[in-house]
């Protein structure tokens, strides 16, 4: 469904994904791990048609998203790391826009609308502008678009960040169902190991832009010799901690974005 | 289609939710209007150029267009900022589409609130000479503001925050306003001004205005119109262009 071959992404003379490889099944939960500024983001970027790679290929269903954009668009749902929502419009509405973006027929759209909303526990507070909501409500409101139309892939970047077990929970339940009603696809980041070897197939773990080790966690766990997918997780990427390199390759970048434009 | 409208709509529900913006956008207009309008009234006069408040109104009523229509395009950079221009690029919608929405929504917003800055001017005692010719002028409204939506478009396609948009306004919107003859008669200049106005599109939307609203007109009505569409065309594509070049 998914398949990489030497993706490459250059930001200035940063490699953020190095010669990255991998393939992910139909109807697979794939989980793709790393520290933070591994190139996780970057990657699913490439993959959403948000960035353009320096070099490699992809293919989404057999769709190459460079030259069939909008068909690979078709195929995919994504939940974004960072807030993606419009703070002035109300939560329902925040749906309704998606629905139709994404072209949900209205009556299939409104039903699954209610139906997520009350999963998500925000049907009560639908008709709040969601700059009202607090930090975990943005976020199930995010997970529940997310779900709003039924992609073929669905890309979650670390989407339990900042939520409660109880909605942890709740999301994991809910990706294991259409994953195995629907037949989803799902391509996950997250830094709760567990979740991973709870909910993954399998695992790919990147590092400093290279794809380090791929496999089941069974498979990862065996290879490193560890008990927990987390101690697999740490014996190979080392202990260190990244958030400062990270932090200046991200500054970075933000930085070649300022001055370059779209010129890229 | 669904697609254009749905962002169109968006565009109108945030600006009718933000109402101190609204009441704070028709302050600067006003205070042209009725203190330069009335200030510079009898000066105007003496110097035999007729009744100056009819002939700021226009100028001021297409300010009003200009400021909120290029800022509605620029708009971009919150969404960027705020992460929902993700949301729609990654939409199975082709990108033009949702260029198109935005700048539409964008440039109703615009003629909203330039009918609102008409109104306060015909409170304030504006008279258009033949009320037969105010629908052309609401044209040339429409005209100023998607003309300005798309430059929006445009230049937020390429800035990636919002340290640029000082920038934009000092530099760009600004110098729009203050040489497009909105304040002055543009006969009678000296070269340099007249050059500089002359390559203000600005310019042409305030002259056809003028020349429905008062039957005064520089550059004729026809040329006004000619060079409103013909630049407003090509600055919708260059916008559709950058926008579809978007990176994230």
């Amino acid at each position: 469904m998914i398949r990489v071959r030497n993706l490459k992404k250059d930001f200035g003379s940063f490699t953020a994904v190095n010669d990255v490889s991998f393939d992910v099944e139909a109807g697979e939960i794939f989980a793709f791990l790393g520290p933070n500024g591994a190139g996780k983001t970057t990657t699913i970027k490439m993959l959403t048609t948000l960035l353009k790679p320096t070099a490699g290929s992809i293919e989404l269903d057999g769709l190459d998203p460079l030259t069939h954009q909008n068909e690979a668009r078709k195929r995919f749902g994504i939940v974004f790391q960072d807030p993606s929502l419009d703070g002035d419009l109300t939560a329902w509405e925040n749906l309704e826009v998606h629905g139709v973006l994404y072209h949900v027929p209205h009556k299939v759209r409104r039903q699954r609308m209610e139906e997520l909303l009350k999963l998500f526990e925000l049907w009560e507070r639908r008709n709040d502008q969601v700059k009202k909501f607090s930090g975990g409500m943005k976020r199930r409101l995010e997970i529940a678009r997310g779900f709003l139309h039924t992609p073929r892939i669905l890309f979650l970047d670390e989407p339990t960040l900042g939520l409660d077990p109880q909605s942890r929970n709740q999301l994991w339940t809910h990706v294991k169902k259409v994953n195995e009603t629907e037949k989803v696809t799902v391509f996950l980041t997250t830094h709760y190991m567990d979740e991973a070897d709870r909910v993954a197939h399998r695992i790919g773990v990147i590092d400093h832009g290279k794809l380090v080790a791929q496999g089941t966690p069974k498979a990862i766990k065996e290879q490193t010799g560890a008990e927990s997918l987390e101690e697999a997780f740490l014996a190979l990427t080392g202990s260190t901690i990244r958030d400062e390199s990270a932090g200046a390759a991200d500054q970075m970048r933000q930085f070649a974005k300022m001055w370059q434009g779209g010129r890229r | 289609m669904s697609a254009i409208y749905i962002l169109w709509l968006r565009e109108l529900k945030r600006y009718t939710r933000s109402r101190a913006q609204i009441v704070a956008s028709l302050g600067q207009p006003m205070l042209y209007l009725l203190v330069l309008g009335f200030g510079l009234g009898p000066v105007f006069k003496r110097a035999g150029n007729g009744n100056y408040f009819q002939f700021i109104a226009p100028g001021v009523i297409s300010m009003s267009v200009l400021f909120s229509s290029i800022f509605s395009g620029l708009g971009l950079l919150w969404d960027r900022q705020f992460g929902f221009l993700k949301e729609t690029l990654v939409a199975p919608v082709p990108r033009i589409q949702i260029m198109i929405g935005r700048t539409l929504g964008g440039s109703t917003v615009a003629i909203i609130q330039g009918l609102l800055v008409t109104l306060v001017c015909v409170l304030a005692g504006f008279r258009p000479v033949n009320f037969a010719t105010v629908p052309i002028a609401l044209g040339f409204m429409l005209l100023i503001a998607l003309l300005f939506a798309a430059l929006g478009v445009a230049i937020g396609s390429s800035l990636q925050d919002m340290q640029g948009f000082q920038l934009i306004m000092n530099f760009l919107v600004l110098p729009i306003y203050f040489l497009s003859g909105a304040m002055f008669p543009l006969a009678d200049q000296k070269l340099p001004l007249r050059i500089a106005t002359g390559i203000d599109p600005l310019s042409y939307g305030i002259d056809g205005m003028r020349s429905v609203l008062l039957g005064t007109s520089f550059y004729g009505v026809y040329t006004d119109l000619t060079v409103m569409v013909v630049l407003g065309a090509l600055l919708m594509v260059f916008g559709a262009y950058r926008f579809s070049k978007i990176e994230i």
